[in-house]
């Protein structure tokens, strides 16, 4: 089921056209990615989901139903640009931002009490946010976004600005929301982070949807037939006899062995190229090198670009 | 709703529990009531100093004698004194200063001179001048040959002191002093000009704290633009109506106990039955009144007199009208820009008006029923400083309430209008903003 269908979505802004009939569809309890560059019109997707700015067409599906005002409270919502009260104090900052969602005091109390202890944050409570450090203001635009347990969440660049042990421990916290039941939907430039989290996938470029799917069958579709070998043996050899089924794109001696990265030749199997590979020397491993998200990314951003004539920003 | 009680919570305490503003609400009480309680202290109290004075006469002894001892003052005629020797040996002999009059032509002094080791106070100098002219004044009489002299003299003596009275429609009287009623327009005035600057640009600041902390768009994920804005600007003028409220009760505290320290019991049971003599039967009591009141007196007594009521709840609402107005204006500015700095471009449309309006104001608590006054007392933007400048002065119940309907009207204009516009500035970064382009946000949809 899905638990967020957004249909037809456009939005005009005075001088450019933001998003151009975008359609998304986010099954529930997964973890969904949106990718695309700069100016693609996904902070401004995710601003319609929010409910902070309206679409001119088009309509947002929220758990069957259209979205209503009183959804906030069952979003979270942690945007791009985002900060705190610099002289509230850390514990009133988060209060404040608890009830506005929703919460009552005496459960916001409980839920605050749980996370500042599991973030080690406690002891700042009553210090102003001003005197908190950058990670930690970072932990605490976490826990006030997640607070309420809402059904979906929405992180718009969660990572950026993370240093790299605060944002594994984000992945690992969008992780655990996912096995207690929560949507994340995040928009982020870093690709390698939609691999190791990301079940679904919209590509945004240019106001419009280029690219939607389980990651998987993305990768799938844009596979290039490549492999990787690592192989006991001489290279030459292989150069020698194996040309005609596949080319050898990377050769890289790493201890006395060979790691390939090969292209299989249309309509040859795998199985051929195993076989051949065992006459010359010992296979240590063999397996499909997927195209990376990256890779997905620039190609298809690129190609469209060159089909619209426009230069990519 | 909920939330908006929630935003203007908060708004309110971060400004409440400020230090510079619990400074405020309770230094300025202090200034006002010390601006009201010192000169009628000192007008009772005065230098309380004895002071001996020698008066030396050149030649003759015309003047011995004539001039009064006061509970401060006490004059010493010497005779057969030096001046010369005086000059530089009167502190040692324990005077405070040495009164010379030298000799007469016809009558007058061919000079009078005070030596002193300091300025002496006006209260001395006006002594001894008045004593010697009454003094000349009588002996230059004298020399007319008149019988009865002092009789006729007595008789003769007049002093005429105006008093005002204001009389309404409904035919009450109240005892009025164009003084005061000119001093309290001039104040509420400039402090309504005041107030709504100042927190109008509180709303502008908070405004901008949201922006370049970027803290807006977590909070309008939760809330509607236009209820933050709203929120904030409620919560600010709460924040305007505490400080003015502490100051009124706090003020008249300080006056009360002041009053009862430093004001001699009999003053005030005389201002006080003065005022009931004058309610009762008001032209014809004052002029038999037994004990003529001096200044002070009288100018307690005009306080007592002046409508604060009416004066406190226009104040009030003049306050929140031109204040939500402004309000509205400034949140328009802060929404539109990155920081303070930026503001300049779009601030005088908001200056001038109010400038202007000050401007009238100085002009309207001299001349409250002029053309001039009476027009900016009508229109939105400038009528809470002119407004209040005439309301002391009284003010006709249909222009009142046609000038705070006006308000009205206009400031919801002007929130909605500002709600517009914040709602697409709050959310734009690095971007400057031209008058075209608060035009278009203006016409944006949704």
């Amino acid at each position: 089921m899905d638990i967020l269908k957004a249909r037809n979505i456009v939005k005009q802004f005075s001088n450019h056209l933001a998003l151009d009939k975008v359609s998304i569809h986010v099954p529930e309890n997964t973890i969904y990615g949106l990718l695309g560059p700069n100016g693609a019109g996904k902070t401004t997707l995710l601003r319609i989901i929010n409910q902070i700015t309206a679409p001119d067409e088009g309509e947002i599906i929220f758990k069957n139903r259209k979205l209503k005002a009183e959804d906030v409270f069952d979003i979270g919502y942690l945007p791009e640009e985002r900060g705190l009260y610099k002289k509230m104090t850390v514990g009133e900052q988060a209060m404040y931002l608890a009830q506005l969602k929703g919460m009552k005091r005496s459960e916001a109390v409980k839920k605050l009490r749980y996370w500042f202890e599991k973030f080690e944050i406690q002891p700042w409570w009553n210090k102003k946010v001003e005197e908190l450090s950058k990670g930690m203001q970072q932990k605490l635009q976490f826990i006030v976004t997640i607070l309420h347990e809402p059904s979906l969440l929405i992180f718009d660049e969660p990572f950026s600005g993370f240093d790299p042990i605060n944002a594994r421990i984000l992945k690992q916290e969008i992780q655990d929301l996912k096995k207690k039941g929560a949507t994340i939907i995040f928009s982020t430039h870093d690709m390698g982070s939609v691999e190791e989290l990301c079940d679904h996938i919209t590509l945004i470029n240019r106001s419009r949807t280029l690219l939607e799917g389980p990651i998987d069958k993305v990768r799938e579709e844009y596979r290039t037939n490549r492999f990787e070998v690592i192989f006991e043996g001489s290279p030459n050899l292989l150069d020698f006899t194996l040309s005609s089924q596949y080319k050898i794109i990377e050769n890289i001696p790493v201890n006395g062995t060979q790691r390939l990265l090969i292209e299989i030749v249309d309509g040859i199997s795998t199985n051929e190229i195993i076989s051949s590979l065992l006459t010359k020397g010992k296979i240590l491993s063999f397996n499909e090198k997927l195209p990376s998200m990256n890779d997905i990314f620039i190609q298809v951003v690129e190609e469209e670009n060159k089909k619209t004539g426009r230069k990519s920003n | 709703m909920n939330k908006i009680i929630l935003i203007i919570k908060r708004e309110y305490l971060s400004r409440v529990k400020k230090k510079s503003f619990i400074i405020m609400t309770l230094l300025a009480p202090l200034l006002m009531a010390a601006m009201l309680i010192i000169p009628f202290w000192m007008m009772s109290k005065g230098d309380d100093t004895e002071k001996d004075i020698a008066v030396v006469e050149e030649g003759t002894s015309l003047f011995t004698g004539v001039i009064p001892d006061t509970k401060t003052m006490r004059f010493h005629y010497l005779e057969d004194a030096s001046m010369e020797d005086l000059k530089t040996t009167f502190p040692d002999l324990g005077y405070y200063g040495v009164l010379y009059i030298s000799p007469k032509q016809a009558l007058v002094p061919g000079s009078v001179e005070f030596w002193c080791k300091q300025q002496p106070p006006l209260e001395v100098t006006m002594h001894i001048s008045n004593a010697l002219e009454k003094e000349i004044e009588r002996l230059k009489l004298e020399t007319y040959n008149i019988s009865n002299l002092d009789e006729i003299l007595a008789s003769v003596e007049t002093n005429i002191q105006i008093q005002t009275f204001k009389i309404s429609g409904s035919g009450e009287v109240k005892k009025s002093n164009t003084g005061i009623t000119m001093g309290i327009a001039y104040i509420s005035g400039f402090l309504i000009y005041m107030f709504t600057f100042m927190f109008g640009a509180q709303v502008m600041r908070g405004v901008i704290e949201e922006k370049t902390s970027r803290i807006v768009e977590v909070i309008i994920s939760s809330v509607k633009p236009f209820q933050l804005m709203l929120g904030k600007i409620v919560g600010i003028a709460l924040v305007g109506l505490t400080q003015f409220v502490s100051w009124v009760v706090l003020t008249g505290v300080i006056v009360f106990i002041a009053q009862n320290i430093f004001l001699p019991d009999n003053m005030m049971e005389q201002i006080q039955s003065g005022q009931s003599i004058m309610s009762a039967v008001p032209a014809a009591a004052q002029a038999s009144s037994p004990m003529p009141m001096n200044e002070a007196q009288r100018f307690i007594e005009s306080i007592y007199s002046v409508e604060w009521g009416l004066i406190i709840l226009t104040f009030i609402a003049y306050f929140m009208g031109g204040y939500l107005l402004y309000a509205s204006l400034f949140a328009i500015v802060g929404s539109a820009v990155d920081n303070e700095t930026d503001t300049q471009q779009f601030m005088l449309p908001i200056t001038i008006p109010m400038i202007l309006g000050l401007f009238v104001m100085l002009n309207a608590f001299q001349n409250p029923n002029s053309s001039i006054a009476f027009w900016f007392s009508l229109i939105p933007f400038t009528s809470p400083i002119v407004m209040m400048a005439r309301i002391p002065f009284g003010v006709p119940v249909w222009e009142l309430t046609t000038s705070l309907l006006l308000l009205v009207i206009t400031f919801i204009l002007t929130t909605w209008m500002a709600g517009k516009i914040y709602r697409t500035g709050i959310l734009m970064y690095g971007k400057k903003v031209s008058y075209k382009e608060l035009w278009k946000w203006l016409r944006y949809k949704n």
